[in-house]
């Protein structure tokens, strides 16, 4: 069977771009390809990767203008027809953008860029994501962002919930998901969350910064190995 | 070419010695100036001498001293000053380049802007070469933080390194940052960027092959940063306000794009040379381009001017950012984000395709020469024809040599309370919350420290920052240090410590050091007595750095980091800030600074505390806060053991025994002790250690606790394995000896069966991880520096 393919677009200014690509090309079963953001083949990925960064300067507003690339247009499309998509950080911003997954990032709560490990609970375990992880499992990934506190209409709110779309939230070690565990002002500790059809996720944390123990932590392999297996099971 | 006289231009104002002095220019070196011409120069001529022999261009004050640096090395691929930065070959067919730079004028000013364009100004230097930056470090100085006006620029510095960098996408790994009064006026902001290159594919910065093309690449030119480079080169006072337009502005999402365009195009072949515009914009591009053509052609002379290359430029075709800019402010624009590019002679369409693509501008504006001159046109007219050598730095650029005359310090050494009447817990606490001691994590956390999946430790928790290099097993060490109190106490020792604390630090991860870069921060050097410290600390870095087979391969001078307010005018210590790089064979086996396993031995190596020529706690951060003195000289510190342990600590990492290894650096032993515990939030373990004064020493527990002598390692090993690291030790003729235990989570230590220290490591932790914090926040804090 061909490898998985995981198509990273690279937009000016992102630069998580080949973090991502080193951490797809060392799974056994995938590759990456990088695609320029003012292209409008996806060069039949199996998995859509948008990557953290600044696209664009983050001027205007984070991932404002990303989402008018030819690039987006498709992938836009793509998801439309059920194509699996990854947002991460700046992604994840950009999504919100394009209207892929609901709501919006404020500034961080203390007004600053914050970059260290935090400990995340795997709070939906039964995505195309997240398949590899136990539910609730607490997990360690860093996060790198001035802008990751999530907010949303009360509406919207209750529907991430009721639907279950909350797949990550800020807890502290324990799993105690508290105020002093969430980093950026998120409401109710979210960190990532996905669509109602189950296959656009968007997560602020970085998990591709965390898939190699001299780099601290290993617990983002499982979010990877998961789309890859995943994806080989529908194959079949 | 043609034979009209460079015209100035209506609107100019006539140009004579008074103007040149308005220029900075001295008297004797305009004399110069119209020996050089002939003639007296245009006003456009003016600009440009007046910034290529300004002191930050020229290092007219400083070049004859750092010529007696150890500048070669057979690591080395280019010799100190010959490129852009320094170039240590790592093996495997790559090479690693770096440098350190100031931006302290613009920061004073502007802290957010010129931190920014510090950072982006480093990190160009990097990319010009051909190599992609991997790594950001710097080095920050401010007054004590209970002034409004010092929060202010702490907040606005680090927000502009933070911005800037992360957006850039480059982490920034390690740092310091220390508060003193005397950087009130005069903060210091010293950015250093590390990159990697493949051997080979190294870009030069210069102008050859007649015919070539010039290029201007990146960023329009603006109004910003005009005589930035001039105003670097003289103190701060209350006008300096109104220099605020002498700041340029950052634009790292287009830094971003050049660097990937840059590095894109560089990859072609095609590009014959390339120079980053920094200080004195284009005009300093074409001049040192142009001269090294001239050096690299071996060279004629024609009517007294080196000939081989040069460059003709017509600034009509320069993009700018505003209508009606004159020839002299396109010359000395220093806006940010551009970069002068010689490309093959018919192969610009294809460099310009790339900078298309990167929606950059890139714009061919004239042709490589061979007549020797710099000739620029504007408006149809030539309005500068200058030759290049004698305008640039090695060339005929001044060369002083400015008397020294050593003023000692008035500082004292004050009568020391007795140990038994000293609260030594609540001193341990007070030291580990002091804002030199203090956790940086208000500020590291602020930056981007692990993006491009390299950095193989957590940001302040570690000696030196440790970067894996993808595709081979090594990686490397980084570090930035100077403690400036030492260098002003004892300006020789004081550089020697700079760079031995620097290189400790390196070897105590384990890895080897293998190169400097220096940035050094001093007050203006017509003063003798700076001028002493100046030449003091700069032989006495040589010293070190010949020692440790460290050479030093690029830096930077920045003087008149002066302050006046009123009649006074104080000068900032003599800061020379030491940036060093060192080489880990094997990633696997680096070793981190905090404790990690229960039940580990701890030991110490190093000098033994007492040496004849010093008081104990001299120039340490303990009798600056509890008695408020400085002392009367830098620690006790040997060179010839400073370079044992280095390389015993390098031995012990290569056979595995250490399980940590933490220098003993700021606040002495005892906060090297707790750092061992608390540093690393994920990984706190206490420790129980037991110290012993000797007996008829003169010194006690308050020396044995909190000296700062040098050359000290505190490291934790398995137990089995003491006795054969103590063996190591001896026979590197080292002391070393059994201290403690780690494990538990309580932090006690005893002197001579005497406990003066048992807390929770929580209470430490909170303490070093939260003083900074306070101090920022807290409006009203008398007394916290």
């Amino acid at each position: 069977m061909s490898k998985i393919k995981f198509g990273i677009v690279v937009f000016p200014g992102s630069n998580c771009d080949h973090d991502g690509e080193v951490v797809c090309n060392a799974l056994p079963d995938a590759e990456a390809r990088l695609i320029w953001h003012r292209e409008s083949d996806l060069q039949q990925s199996d998995v859509i990767l948008l990557p953290g960064g600044f696209s664009y300067g983050d001027y205007l507003r984070t991932g404002a203008i990303a989402k008018f690339s030819p690039a987006m247009t498709e992938v836009v499309r793509f998801a439309g027809q059920g194509g699996l998509v990854l947002g991460i950080c700046n992604g994840f911003q950009i999504l919100q953008e394009s209207g892929l997954l609901e709501g919006a990032m404020m500034r961080n709560i203390n007004r600053k860029f914050i970059c260290k490990f935090v400990s995340l609970k795997v709070a939906n375990n039964n995505t195309l994501f997240t398949s590899g992880y136990g539910k609730d499992e607490v997990i360690r990934i860093p996060i790198a962002h001035g802008d990751g506190n999530f907010t949303a209409d009360a509406e919207t709110l209750r529907q991430l919930q009721e639907n279950n779309q909350v797949v990550f939230r800020y807890c502290d070690h324990t799993g105690d998901e508290s105020s002093e565990a969430n980093p950026n002002g998120s409401l109710y500790n979210i960190a990532g969350i996905i669509n109602r059809r189950g296959n656009v996720l968007g997560l602020m944390p970085h998990p591709e910064r965390a898939c190699d123990a001299l780099l601290g932590s290993t617990d983002g392999q499982k979010l990877f190995e998961s789309l890859v297996r995943n994806v080989v099971a529908e194959r079949l | 070419m043609t034979k009209s006289k460079p015209e100035s231009q209506a609107i100019e104002p006539e140009v004579n010695l008074d103007l040149a002095k308005s220029h900075g220019l001295l008297e004797e070196e305009y004399e110069k100036v119209l020996e050089i011409l002939g003639r007296t120069p245009t006003y456009t001529e003016l600009g440009i001498f007046s910034v290529m022999w300004s002191e930050h261009c020229s290092y007219k004050n400083s070049i004859a001293l750092l010529k007696q640096l150890p500048r070669s090395g057979k690591r080395l691929l280019a010799d100190a000053g010959e490129e852009n930065a320094g170039l240590v070959d790592i093996g495997d067919g790559l090479a690693v380049a770096f440098k350190i730079e100031s931006h302290n004028h613009p920061s004073a000013v502007e802290p957010y802007q010129g931190a920014a364009t510090g950072v982006g100004g480093i990190q160009r230097d990097i990319f010009t070469m051909g190599a992609r930056p991997i790594a950001s470090l710097n080095s920050l100085r401010f007054g004590p933080l209970t002034l409004p006006r010092v929060r202010y620029l702490l907040q606005g510095v680090v927000r502009g390194i933070g911005d800037y960098g992360n957006a850039f996408g480059v982490p920034t790994v390690a740092g310091e940052v220390y508060f003193d009064p005397c950087y009130t006026g005069n903060p210091l902001v010293n950015a250093m960027s590390v990159g990697l290159v493949e051997h080979g594919k190294v870009a030069r910065a210069v102008a050859k092959g007649e015919g070539n093309r010039v290029m201007i690449v990146g960023s329009s030119t603006g109004r910003d940063g005009i005589h930035g480079a001039t105003f670097a080169s003289e103190e701060i006072s209350e006008k300096s306000e109104a220099k605020r337009p002498s700041v340029q502005v950052g634009d790292p999402f287009t830094e971003k794009l050049l660097l990937e365009a840059t590095l894109e195009a560089i990859a072609t072949g095609f590009v014959v040379g390339i120079q980053d515009m920094g200080a004195a914009g284009l005009t300093c591009s074409c001049s040192e381009m142009s001269a090294k053509g001239i050096e690299q052609s071996g060279g004629g002379e024609v009517n007294g001017v080196a000939t081989g290359s040069g460059m003709e430029i017509d600034l009509d075709l320069v993009p700018v950012r505003e209508n009606g800019m004159t020839a002299y402010e396109i010359m000395l624009s220093e806006s940010q984000e551009r970069m002068l590019i010689v490309a093959q002679k018919g192969r610009e369409g294809a460099l310009l395709e790339i900078f298309k693509k990167w929606e950059l501008e890139a714009v061919v504006i004239g042709a490589v020469t061979t007549d020797g001159f710099v000739r620029v046109r504007h408006h149809g007219k030539i309005v500068a024809e200058v030759p290049a050598v004698p305008l640039v730095l090695g060339g005929g650029a001044p060369v002083y040599i400015r008397e020294a005359v050593e003023k000692k310090p008035d500082v004292k050494f004050p009568v020391l309370a007795p140990d038994d009447e000293i609260d030594f817990e609540k001193e341990i606490l007070d030291l580990l919350g002091a804002p030199n001691i203090a956790s940086k994590r208000w500020v590291y956390e602020q930056y981007d420290s692990m993006v491009r999946t390299n950095s193989l430790t957590l940001a302040g928790a570690t000696d030196a920052a440790l970067i894996g290099i993808k595709g081979t097993a090594k990686a490397l060490a980084m570090k930035t240090d100077c403690n400036a109190r030492y260098v002003y106490l004892n300006p020789r020792k004081g550089g020697m410590i700079a760079v031995a604390e620097c290189a400790r630090n390196i070897a105590c991860t384990g890895a080897k050091p293998l190169g400097v870069t220096n940035c050094l921060n001093f007050g203006n050097p017509y003063k003798p007595e700076i001028y002493f410290q100046f030449r003091e600390a700069v032989l006495g870095m040589g010293e070190a750095c010949r020692k440790f087979d460290t050479p030093i391969t690029g830096g930077n001078v920045s003087f008149y980091n002066e302050s006046k307010s009123g009649d006074e005018v104080t000068a900032v210590y003599p800061t020379p800030v030491i940036g060093m790089i060192g080489l880990l064979d094997d990633a696997a086996l680096a070793v981190r600074s905090t404790f990690k396993h229960e039940g580990d031995a701890i030991l110490l190596i190093g000098l033994q505390l007492e040496t004849p020529d010093s008081e104990g706690l001299t120039g340490s951060e303990y009798l600056v806060r509890r008695y408020g003195e400085l002392g009367l000289d830098a620690p006790a510190f040997d060179l010839d053991a400073e370079k044992r342990l280095q390389d015993l600590l390098q031995l012990l990492a290569a056979k595995k025994y250490l399980r940590s290894a933490h220098d003993c650096s700021d606040g002495g032993l005892v906060t090297a002790l707790a750092e061992c515990s608390v540093m690393d939030e994920t990984l706190q373990l206490g420790f129980t250690a037991e110290l012993r004064t000797v007996l008829n020493s003169k010194f006690g527990v308050q020396e044995l606790l909190f000296s700062e002598a040098q050359g000290r390692v505190v490291v934790s090993v398995s137990p089995p394995d003491a006795d054969a690291v103590m063996r190591e030790a001896l026979a590197m003729n080292l002391p070393c000896i059994y201290i403690g235990t780690t494990g538990g989570n309580g932090c006690t230590l005893s002197v001579n069966g005497k406990e003066v220290l048992n807390a929770k490591v929580g209470l430490l932790s909170h303490r070093y991880f939260n003083a900074l914090d306070e101090s920022i926040n807290e409006v009203n804090s008398p007394g916290t520096l």
